[in-house]
């Protein structure tokens, strides 16, 4: 029931299908593989659904034209980064279109550069950083942690995506405070919750949680921390303790 | 305390009980130990429309010092924790604590690695008010609740003889998951 | 409160730290505290306002370096209503969501579960799909959600500057909007109303009537507030040039909300990216270029007219119509009504799935248990709260639960500007800058 790579039954043979749920192509960006359902992991298969295999895929990279404005910003990132002396494929990993938004894939060492090229830019002037939100894919290897930051345009109306990918053993990226001081906080919260370390942050401490805390209780291997709840005579699980549909 | 503590049992007592509850429980000066949503609801219940001043405790007290009833209103989480243990600690006796909705009574929805679940784990409650948050006619409720406590409440040896008595029945007591049947 | 100097005698009781002799001092030992502060007057005093504190607007600790009544560094300590409510979500289905976003914000339940709702239909691809009168009745709730919001900030603001009357006032207004709540969510807090899709069920019956005797009333009340705040001379010598912060430094501290447009910026997410078809509605965006609290003050009083003339609007538009999307896969199976055990129940959908089909059964145990899916990806909604810009990341795995969801509330971004309007000035100033940019912990640490 797996293909070539071993990645799983891809579900391109039901494209047609409107029905099924999470029918994006091929195209996209595996994360995961899943295996059986009901989150019965433990034990002996009673559902019959165990020997399901599906593989979980974000949406992958995107081809010119992007369409609208997206192509008018692309282009001058390009422009302004060749300016100055980078070759914008080695910065910008890809570039993804999804629901009328683009995220610029970029690569962390370039991270600063490419802030400072999109709040300066006269074309572009991304004045405004919404934050940073912290995602954990742990079972993407080697890309396991990611830095999402929403950039805002008051100028020109406009809302992009930064994403980037840092792997959990090296969870470096650079801080972006020099060039939209409002990250401060939002850094340290993503410390705080995921364990990612910003680079040149002038105080990354905890935030959040109380100083001398133990882990990063926001990544995806961290327990929710709930108790069992007795209600009526019987005990309850924790949600993240409970079987689920998966 | 002070000398009422001392006195032997007996009519003498009881009597100087029934006046010192009377005397206690028209005169509750609550802490501000405002928290989360559950706040809202009680700066609510001390404003115009329900208006505590009714039952004479419309005074927030700014200072623990100065306050003898703690209404813990709001969720509590692992980092608040100490704050509201010394800010308890810091309030004279006697004093009585009202664990105001669910989250500060159980932890509620936030079964979570942040939110004790319970303020009980930290400070003795007098009276658990449930809702999510408790309508201001709640909060009243408990706290008419929590005067009637205060008026029967005991003083020196009655009041060690009813600590020996709840902590005998306390161990009595079924557990709730050793009950059968339907647990209504 | 505990007040640290590197010298000096003092009968409160001190301990030996790397940092040097910490005094930990309370309520009564103050005068000799200040006093020994006084004998050696180059001593800086660090003192520790809050997590409990009547005037903090909460549960926030504020971290003061005073000299004599100068507040020459100032800093914020938060996380003690951390609740981990974006860890909770990962656990419940995409619809249960609504129930945990809307007690992030207490005070903007509404825009909590618009925001987020937004961002599901925007990874669910039916933001067209969306009925107009569920739009409209967001709006609605949204609008009614500013005003009581700001009515709380104002009210609460005045209290701490130890004007109570403008807080009985306050919470009188507010209760009117509560009342209205009421009748329509079944709550006066933490609705739950918004769903993804649509909304919970349609307005019930009186509603409409009751709004419109609101707005008439409150079109009166509002003017009460001129009368007792915006001309007495001791509130404008409170407020006036009292967090001071101009464009640029919102910019860098990416203040939004009241805070930007008293820098005189007109950016409003309605005007500028309108959702839920703001663009339709006639309204103004009021600025004010002093910067100050006053402004902020000034702001929220005409934002309020405003949220009126559009709660106005959005009354004549209504018309009769479905309140949840077509999509039978998406929506809740039944159109519940309320019951007469005070529950909400449909007699004729259980007839139906108890009594004639089995799969219309099964489709309800499915959706009510499982929940829906939704297609992996992830969306980035935003909408204007009455604190600023209140953006939702969400993402999704292709599963029946959120992948990962983040906040990004205004008042935890605009509660870093306070270091930067109170540094420099009064103590108790910085009372007053916290208050106009009204953070609500439940907010700021979710």
């Amino acid at each position: 029931m797996s293909d070539a790579n071993g990645n799983g039954v891809n579900p391109e043979k039901d494209l047609g299908a409107s029905n099924l749920p999470g029918q994006r192509g091929d195209k996209g960006e595996e994360i995961r593989v899943q295996r059986g359902m009901f989150g019965a992991n433990n034990g002996g298969d009673t559902s019959g659904y165990g020997g399901l295999v599906r593989s979980i895929r974000l949406p992958g990279a995107a081809t010119r034209p992007y369409g609208g404005w997206f192509d008018e910003v692309a282009d001058e990132l390009e422009g302004a980064l060749e300016e100055q002396g980078l070759v914008p494929e080695n910065v910008i990993d890809k570039t993804v279109v999804d629901r009328d938004e683009i995220t610029f894939h970029v690569e962390r060492e370039y991270l600063l550069r490419v802030a400072q090229t999109l709040r300066d830019d006269p074309a572009l002037r991304f004045e405004l950083c919404t934050g940073v939100s912290g995602v954990h894919y742990p079972h993407d290897k080697g890309r396991e942690l990611h830095a999402v930051y929403h950039l805002r345009s008051i100028t020109h109306n406009r809302l992009i995506r930064l994403e980037v990918s840092t792997p959990d053993a090296d969870p470096h990226v650079p801080s972006l405070v020099s060039v939209y001081p409002t990250n401060d906080w939002h850094e340290r919260e993503t410390y705080d919750f995921f364990g990612l370390i910003f680079d040149g942050h002038p105080a990354l401490t905890r935030i959040m949680m109380p100083d001398d805390w133990q882990g990063f209780p926001q990544r995806k291997d961290y327990p929710l921390g709930g108790i069992p709840v007795e209600y009526k005579g019987a005990q309850i699980p924790a949600p993240d303790q409970r079987r689920s549909y998966s | 305390m002070g000398l009422e503590e001392k006195l032997p049992s007996g009519f003498l007592l009881t009597t100087v009980e029934q006046a010192a509850g009377w005397v206690r429980k028209a005169s509750v000066f609550p802490a501000t130990f405002g928290l989360a949503c559950c706040a809202i609801e009680m700066m609510t219940t001390g404003a115009g429309r329900y208006d505590l001043a009714r039952f004479g405790m419309e005074v927030f007290r700014g200072s623990p010092r100065q306050a003898d009833l703690m209404i813990v209103a709001g969720r509590v989480s692992q980092k608040m924790a100490p704050v509201l243990r010394q800010v308890y600690d810091q309030m004279p006796n006697p004093k009585w604590v009202i664990s105001m909705g669910v989250c500060a009574s159980s932890g509620g929805m936030f079964n979570n690695y942040a939110i004790v679940q319970g303020v009980d784990h930290i400070v003795p409650v007098d009276i658990y008010l449930p809702g999510c948050p408790p309508r201001p006619e709640m909060l009243m409720d408990a706290i008419l609740k929590l005067h009637q406590k205060i008026q029967t409440s005991k003083l020196g040896v009655n009041a060690e003889e009813a600590a020996r008595e709840a902590e005998e029945a306390a161990l009595k007591a079924l557990p709730t998951i050793e009950m059968k049947g339907l647990l209504r | 409160m505990s007040t640290q100097t590197p010298s000096g005698a003092s009968a409160a009781s001190a301990r030996e730290t790397t940092e040097g002799t910490v005094y930990t001092v309370t309520g009564g030992d103050w005068d000799e505290i200040a006093q020994s502060a006084a004998k050696s007057d180059d001593e800086r005093i660090i003192v520790n306002m809050g997590p409990q504190h009547p005037s903090t607007h909460g549960v926030l600790r504020l971290i003061l370096e005073i000299d004599g009544e100068t507040v020459t560094e100032a800093r914020c300590g938060i996380g003690y209503l951390h609740t981990g409510i974006e860890k909770n979500l990962e656990f419940r289905t995409w619809t249960q969501g609504t129930t945990f976003v809307t007690r992030m914000d207490y005070l903007t339940p509404f825009f909590n579960e618009a925001a987020y709702c937004l961002a599901v239909e925007k990874l669910l691809g039916i933001t067209d799909e969306i009925p107009d009168r569920a739009t409209i009745i967001r709006v609605l709730l949204m609008e009614l959600n500013r005003i009581s919001s700001h009515l709380v900030c104002i009210a609460t603001g005045g209290m701490e500057l130890g004007a109570t009357t403008i807080m009985i006032y306050g919470f009188r207004d507010r209760e009117l909007i509560l009342d209205i709540y009421e009748l329509i969510t079944g709550l006066r807090m933490n609705h739950a109303y918004i769903r993804p899709g649509g909304l919970a069920q349609d307005l019930p019956p009186g509603a409409v009537d009751q709004i419109r005797e609101f707005v008439k009333k409150m079109t009166k009340n509002l003017p009460e507030y001129d009368k007792l705040a915006t001309g007495n001379p001791i509130f404008k010598a409170r407020m006036q040039d009292v967090g001071y912060l101009d464009l640029a430094g919102c910019m860098a501290l990416g203040a939004t909300g009241p805070v930007l447009r008293s820098a005189g910026l007109p950016h409003d997410l309605r005007k500028s990216q309108p959702y839920c078809g703001y663009e339709t509605y006639d309204f103004e965006v009021p600025t004010a270029d002093t910067c100050d609290s006053y402004g902020r003050f000034l702001i929220r009083l005409e934002e309020m007219r405003q949220s009126l003339r559009i709660v106005e609007q959005c009354l004549d538009r209504l018309q009769p119509g479905p309140v949840m999307v077509a999509d039978k896969k998406i929506a809740w199976p039944a159109q519940l009504a309320l019951g007469p055990d005070g529950l909400g129940n449909s007699l004729d959908h259980i007839k139906k799935i108890m009594g004639t089909s089995m799969e219309a059964l099964i489709h309800h145990f499915k959706l009510v248990t499982e929940g829906f899916r939704v297609p992996p990806g992830q969306a980035y909604a935003t909408v204007e709260s009455p604190k600023g810009e209140l953006g939702v990341h969400v993402v999704s795995d292709g599963g029946t639960r959120p992948y990962r969801v983040h906040f990004r509330d205004p008042s935890f971004t605009n509660l870093q500007a306070m270091a930067a309007m109170c540094e420099g000035g009064q103590v108790a100033d910085v009372i007053v800058a916290v208050a106009s940019i009204d953070p609500v912990m439940g907010g700021v640490d979710r």
